[in-house]
């Protein structure tokens, strides 16, 4: 039960790991991503990107700027101009 | 014949040349391999963004209310050539080479009667295109303000370039760059940037996809982020083609200098057993006289 978040910038991949729960600020809106979603391409507005790593556990909040998201199979990949 | 002081000054200024330039060519060693890292690093967001831009333009059908980016503004009249420089010397042909690719470029479109503007990123290319084709350059990038070119002056120069585009100066644009081959070998090359080429992508597993908002609205969106991040690449790849030729043309000065040393020396040590000998004839010659 984990879902695959990548989280990759011009520079570097900054993160790339096995994670709960990834509430994403969509342009349209928030959507929050579980392993299995269905395919899904969004482009994300400048906000803060909640990462639960496991199930009721702690959230992680990393600001980004420029971003764009991407569910696939393979899982959730976060590409962002700025990060943090 | 040089004196003996003389030639002994000579050798001291090329044996500090040759210190100035084995220490030029460690230290572009040591940045060759910090740069590579980054053009490394760079590399996974862009081949994603790559490919989603690739399969985002396939579902698309060109009209006249797709992204300009995308197709063009109709015509393909007036050219711009981003020519990416570096800001230090001491880099063998590195920036020659650039030069030249970008003038032959420029006549082969002159020659088809297109109007060829320039952009100039990097310091070392300004005079040499601007004894050539004085009016024609747009505008320039200053990066000397900088260490190392990262994403900021790749987003910096995209927006100029876009807001050039959207004022309707140019139709078509080119980036010309040293592309890294090796250390021995750094090509200079010319690809398009406006209107951007669609990358070309095997259609993934078919499944379907959901985007929100519309294809159209996202691959408007994304076409001037692919622009920066082929800006931002060509950007790496330049540091790490200067540095590259820096230090194989440091590698070549440091070891002519060592050869000219050589001679030097030797020509030195000649002149010294020449008068050596000279003067011990002059005593035994006086010695026979007596």
């Amino acid at each position: 039960m984990a879902l695959h978040f990548e989280l990759v910038t011009p520079a570097r991949l900054v993160l790339s790991e096995e994670v709960h729960l990834v509430v994403v600020p969509g342009t349209e809106g928030e959507f929050g991503v579980l392993e299995g979603h269905a395919p899904f391409t969004a482009t994300v507005k400048d906000g803060v990107i909640r990462v639960t790593r496991a199930a009721g556990g702690t959230v992680e909040e990393i600001p980004v700027k420029g971003g764009f998201a991407e569910v696939s199979a393979k899982g959730l990949t976060v590409l962002a101009e700025h990060v943090g | 014949m040089a004196s003996l002081k003389e030639l002994k000054g000579r050798i001291n200024s090329v044996k500090s040349t040759q210190k100035i330039t084995k220490a030029k060519q460690m230290v572009a060693a040591a940045k060759l391999r910090k740069a590579q890292a980054s053009a490394e690093a760079a590399r996974p967001y862009a081949s994603r963004l790559a490919e989603v831009v690739g399969s985002l333009a396939s579902r698309v059908t060109l009209s006249a209310s797709s992204p300009r980016l995308l197709a063009g503004t109709g015509s393909d009249k007036v050219h711009l050539l981003v020519v990416g420089n570096s800001d230090r010397g001491l880099c063998g042909a590195f920036n020659a080479n650039i030069v030249k690719a970008a003038k032959l470029k420029a006549q082969a479109l002159i020659g088809e009667g297109k109007t060829v503007l320039f952009y100039l990123v990097g310091r070392k290319g300004r005079v040499a295109i601007r004894r050539d084709y004085p009016n024609a350059i747009l505008g320039m990038f200053d990066t000397t303000h900088v260490r190392e070119p990262g994403f900021d002056e790749a987003e910096a120069i995209a927006g100029e370039v876009l807001a050039l585009f959207a004022a309707g100066k140019f139709d078509v644009a080119h980036l010309i760059y040293g592309k890294f081959k090796s250390a021995l070998v750094q090509e200079p090359t010319v690809t398009q940037l406006v209107p951007v080429p669609t990358p070309k992508v095997a259609v993934s597993d078919g499944a379907v996809v959901e985007y929100e908002p519309d294809e159209e609205t996202i691959l408007a969106e994304l076409l001037p982020r692919y622009l920066r991040t082929q800006l931002f690449g060509a950007l790496l790849e330049n540091v790490a083609s200067e540095q590259g030729a820096s230090m194989t043309a440091m590698d070549n000065a440091t070891r002519n200098a060592g050869e000219l040393i050589k001679k030097l020396t030797i020509q030195y040590n000649r002149s010294r057993q020449a008068a050596i000998t000279t003067e011990l004839v002059e005593i035994i010659a006086g010695a026979e006289a007596l």
